[in-house]
């Protein structure tokens, strides 16, 4: 399926400002074939010198552009970024590059704070806000040396499934673009699964990386909450917020997740311990190890298929040493109630700040009231304010001991639901989503039934553990995802487990066939 | 004992306070930016005094250290841990839309002040006001709506005050007067001074109060319906805004009303309050333990830290200086109003040996400069030293008291040795026998009268030789010498 022209090359060549002669050429046609490059395979190719970072970079922008229809991107940086790939150039030259991940193209989530550049949470009422200063994760990927190349779509603020509730039209998921992708990173997730970038980042506060991860067929993964700093994460549920990678494997997971993780004193709840050496606890042997299925996860409410592919795939992992142990999360069923109660009480504080008074939209009124309601009221999308309200009426004198403090409880019981079922088991596998992505328009009328997507995820959230799901076949010709939950910071046992279930199967090596992109 | 104060003989009045405190941080309580004072708007200012999005609180631990020392020179029980909530409501000044406080589990609670209130017949009367809570907060930041300050028309905010580290301090509804709520706070001001917790400079906001006042037949269990004053941002409106809502609340009760839940504004100029909101549509502020911050725990080791290096309190160094200096009770509290007098005090007391002659010229002629420069003792440029030296100077005879005096002004406003002053000046004293015997031999000629009174056995007339002779050596004979002269000559 080759995809890539001599003419494409030679532009783009062009733009990067090199001089290619015709035997280059049909080396880096041939080389920049490989749409789907992990950026293991990227960082080969520049070591080998047979690519340029400035190339890789102009490839991505390109077919960033070329797939505007898939709306995975709100805002492209070409300018930083080509700057940052001649530079990552210069060092890889002076043989000094920064990191594994020097030179290669990333994108971010547009809730990711970067300075100098918008970030508008695909909400109106952040329309023209550029950000006046460096958030931790964007200083660390800048500090490895990655090029940002844009920032993706979202559902406003995160709150969504499914990537359509943005203010700039809904992401489409590559494998049909008639499906979402999922959300609320939809954008990062399709931006990895059409190959326009090999990594991106994402947020995850119920499932926002995982579940979209698993309806694009990468790999999404929920590090441990305060694993990676939230300072420039502009919050929808502070304390179930986290930042996290998407890529094609597991192997690049660990190597997204190397540069990002780490304490930050400018984030409170971020964790002093140390960040282990993820990828080289990548061993690929995973004998020994004891999978935990919790019972509750596989009784019902799954698509029959998405289960088989599931059971599939911890039958590889059996094959591969593991052993399984069948565990009880007793709580589980409580989980998305307490996940809305918890997330909504806190977005609705979180999002106060949006007033209309320093920065953003502001709407015009004769007094400070009407100004807030106007502002509040057109800047805000409808998914948003259900949740301000709902949070709003949670926190409310009356009903805090109902609700939010109860709500407090039940999380305190999730987490020792956790603690006990990782007494027997040293992983958790379930389906990471109830079913294979669903088609756009749904269900944005039912939001009770787009919050039962996120019904396998949320829990790891409210329990602050890491969770990861890795592409495990396909139902109906759709990707479907296998989700591994682990202990509080053991984020390195999950993409160990990932990388060896990867090395064994090739599901994350299909790719989708973007006849769309063609079609456009 | 004598009686409270009662400022209504039919009512008794109950006050509780509210006390905001700027702490003395180098740096806001969640934010790097400074604290500034004077700053041009919105210059002391960080991403996150502005609310920015994505932007996380970090607590500075000075404040906390702060925070326990207050509490501590409060006599409360400090929490080894405490919760940082959210409380929200929305107000331009108000960056996050919320304020970061403590709600359900404050930094201290149970501590008492005892304070030194005038009583019915004049006399002090001590009180021991409790304190319900201390706890630590975020000021917001102000709404300037005035277009000559601002420069234009409009409302404009400035947020440099937004994150300001503020201590709460609650007091218990203990007090029983006007009078005793301006003491308390005149006492919690100096403690806190006293501390290093704050400068609590009134004009600059770092000291502002609010007062609940409520009314309540004398006997009557139950407390009567209270009001809340806000915003009293000097002692003397305290009092005034006090006895105004005491008279309202009496009035409304004496005609058979009854008084509403409201908050109150009081107006200088028409010497009334008036209600600024009913608290019946009370603001729901939809606390909630604040998921940004951990809980702050505090280790044992750390208050026992702060405890050790708390300065002596102000009872402690007024009983000390009772007892070690021999000084009278009154004198002891004068010389304790604030630490910066009672350490130049001590200070100089103990270069010159004789605590209480130190204490005489502090209170007598060092605290009479202060009054008259409306200054601190710290803002002068007396020291300590200076003043020993000066005492010495009398003591040893060599300049009378009478000339040393007026050089105590001198002394402030100019860091002079006081040895080269008095020489500079000609103030010596004169020991001269042979000048001060003729000087008494024409004194004694000049009044032969008082001269055959004291001869006669009446010695009040001494008195009187010796202030002439005074005058003719300007004030500068030896009073010891000259007394010795007169003596021998009218006994001779």
């Amino acid at each position: 399926m080759s995809r890539m022209q001599p003419a494409e090359v030679e532009r783009i060549a062009d733009l990067a400002r090199l001089e290619l002669d015709a035997g280059e050429v049909q080396r880096m046609t041939a080389e920049l074939d490989d749409r789907f490059a992990t950026a293991a395979q990227m960082r080969a190719d520049l070591d080998a010198r047979r690519v340029a970072s400035a190339t890789l970079v102009e490839t991505a922008l390109a077919r960033a552009e070329a797939a505007a229809g898939l709306g995975a991107f709100v805002h492209l940086q070409p300018e930083r970024a080509r700057t940052d790939a001649r530079e990552a150039d210069v060092r890889r030259a002076r043989g000094d590059p920064r990191s594994r991940l020097d030179g290669i193209p990333v994108a971010i989530k547009d809730l990711m704070v970067q300075e100098g550049e918008p970030c508008t949470c695909a909400s109106r009422i952040l329309e023209g806000f550029v950000a006046p200063y460096q958030g931790t994760v964007v200083a660390k990927l800048r500090a490895a040396g990655a090029v940002i190349v844009g920032r993706t779509n979202m559902d406003e603020f995160a709150m969504g499934s499914s990537t359509e509730h943005s203010v700039y039209g809904a992401a489409r998921n590559p494998w049909d673009p008639t499906r979402t992708p999922g959300g609320s990173s939809g954008g990062s997730a399709a931006a990895v699964a059409a190959g326009i970038v090999p990594i991106a980042f994402g947020s995850d506060t119920g499932g926002s990386i995982r579940q979209p991860a698993s309806h694009c067929g990468v790999v999404g993964m929920k590090p441990t909450y305060g694993r990676v700093s939230r300072y420039g994460l502009v919050a929808f549920a502070s304390s179930l917020d986290q930042i996290g990678p998407f890529a094609h494997t597991a192997s690049d997971c660990a190597l997204a997740l190397a540069a990002i993780a780490g304490h930050d004193p400018a984030d409170s709840t971020s964790l002093s311990e140390p960040v282990p050496d993820f990828a080289a606890a990548q061993s690929g042997d995973v004998s020994g190890l004891v999978v935990g299925l919790p019972r509750e996860y596989f009784a019902e409410g799954a698509d029959p298929e998405v289960l088989a592919r599931v059971r599939e795939a911890v039958a590889e992992l059996e094959r591969a040493g593991a052993k399984t142990r069948e565990v009880s999360l007793p709580h589980a069923p409580y989980a998305i109630a307490t996940y809305y109660l918890i997330a909504t009480a806190e977005a609705s504080s979180n999002l106060a700040r949006y007033d209309g008074v320093r920065f953003g939209r502001r709407a015009e009124a004769d007094s400070l009231g009407e100004m807030y309601r106007r502002t509040r009221s057109e800047g805000f999308g409808a998914e948003v304010k259900r949740r301000i309200l709902l949070g709003t009426y949670v926190l409310s004198a009356g009903y805090y001991d109902a609700y939010y403090r109860k709500a407090m409880q039940v999380r305190t019981l999730l987490r020792r639901d956790f603690e006990q079922a990782f007494g027997a088991c040293d992983l958790i596998a379930t389906p990471t989503a109830p079913e294979v992505a669903f088609r756009i328009g749904e269900k944005t009328a039912d939001p009770l039934k787009m919050y039962l997507s996120d019904i396998y995820t949320v829990s790891a959230n409210l329990a602050g553990i890491p969770g990861l799901s890795v592409p495990c076949g396909f139902a109906n010709g759709l990707p479907v995802g296998l989700q591994l939950l682990g202990r509080a910071l053991d984020e390195a046992t999950l993409l160990r487990v990932a990388d060896a279930y990867q090395r064994r199967t090739a599901w994350h090596e299909q790719h989708p066939a973007l006849d769309w992109e063609r079609a456009k | 004992m004598s009686a409270r104060l009662q400022p209504r003989g039919d009512y008794e009045v109950v006050i509780g306070l509210e006390v905001h405190v700027h702490m003395r941080t180098a740096s806001k309580l969640f934010s790097p930016a400074p604290v500034r004072y004077g700053e041009l708007p919105n210059h002391a200012t960080h991403p996150l005094d502005l609310g920015m999005p994505g932007v996380l609180p970090v607590l500075n631990r000075r404040a906390v250290e702060l925070g326990v020392r207050a509490a501590l020179a409060t006599h409360c029980k400090v929490h080894s841990r405490s919760i940082f909530a959210r409380k929200n409501y929305f107000y331009p000044d108000l960056p996050k839309g919320y304020q970061i406080s403590q709600y359900e589990e404050p930094l201290a609670t149970e501590g008492w002040l005892e304070i030194e209130a005038p009583s019915a017949d004049g006399t002090p009367h001590t009180v021991r006001v409790g304190l319900t809570r201390i706890h630590i907060e975020e000021d917001a930041g102000k709404s300037i709506h005035d277009a000559a300050i601002a420069g234009s028309a409009g409302s404009h905010v400035d947020l440099n005050r937004a994150g300001v580290p503020l201590l709460e301090i609650v007091s218990e509804p203990d007090l029983r007067s006007p009078e005793e709520a301006a003491a308390y706070l005149r006492k919690l001001r100096a403690l806190l001074r006293w501390a290093d917790v704050s400068d609590a400079d009134m004009e600059k906001g770092q000291f502002r109060c609010d007062a609940n006042v409520s009314l309540r037949r004398h006997g009557a269990a139950q407390l009567g319906t209270r009001t809340e004053l806000k915003n009293l941002n000097s002692f003397r409106f305290v009092e005034e805004a006090l006895y105004a809502e005491i008279a309202r609340q009496a009035a409304l009760l004496d005609g058979g009303g009854r008084v509403v839940q409201a908050t109150m504004h009081y107006d200088p100029v028409r010497r009334a309050t008036r209600v600024m909101r009913l608290k019946e549509n009370a603001d729901d502020y939809r606390y909630f333990p604040d998921p940004d911050l951990v809980p702050l725990v505090i280790a044992e080791s750390e208050i026992d830290a702060v405890r050790r290096a708390l300065p002596e309190l102000p009872e402690d160094r007024r009983a000390r200086f009772e007892s070690e200096h021999a000084l009278s009770g009154y004198d002891a509290r004068l010389l304790t109003e604030s630490r910066a007098l009672a350490d130049f005090y001590e200070a100089a007391a103990i270069r010159s040996g004789q605590p209480k002659v130190v204490a005489n010229w502090m209170l007598r002629d060092v605290l009479a400069q202060l009054k008259e420069r409306d200054c601190e003792i710290d803002a002068t440029q007396l020291t300590p030293d200076a003043l020993a030296k000066l005492i010495a100077l009398v003591e040893d005879g060599r300049v009378t008291a009478a000339s040393a005096r007026p050089l105590v002004a001198v002394l402030i406003e100019r860091g002079v040795d006081p040895e080269t002053l008095v020489r500079e000046r000609g103030l010596e004293a004169v020991s001269d026998t042979g000048l001060l015997e003729a000087a008494a031999d024409e004194v004694i000629a000049a009044h032969p009268e008082v001269v055959a009174q004291i001869r006669g056995g009446d010695a009040r007339g001494l008195n009187f030789l010796m202030g002439q002779l005074m005058k003719r050596t300007e004030g500068k004979a030896n009073p010891k010498a000259v007394r010795e002269i007169l003596a021998r000559k009218l006994a001779g």
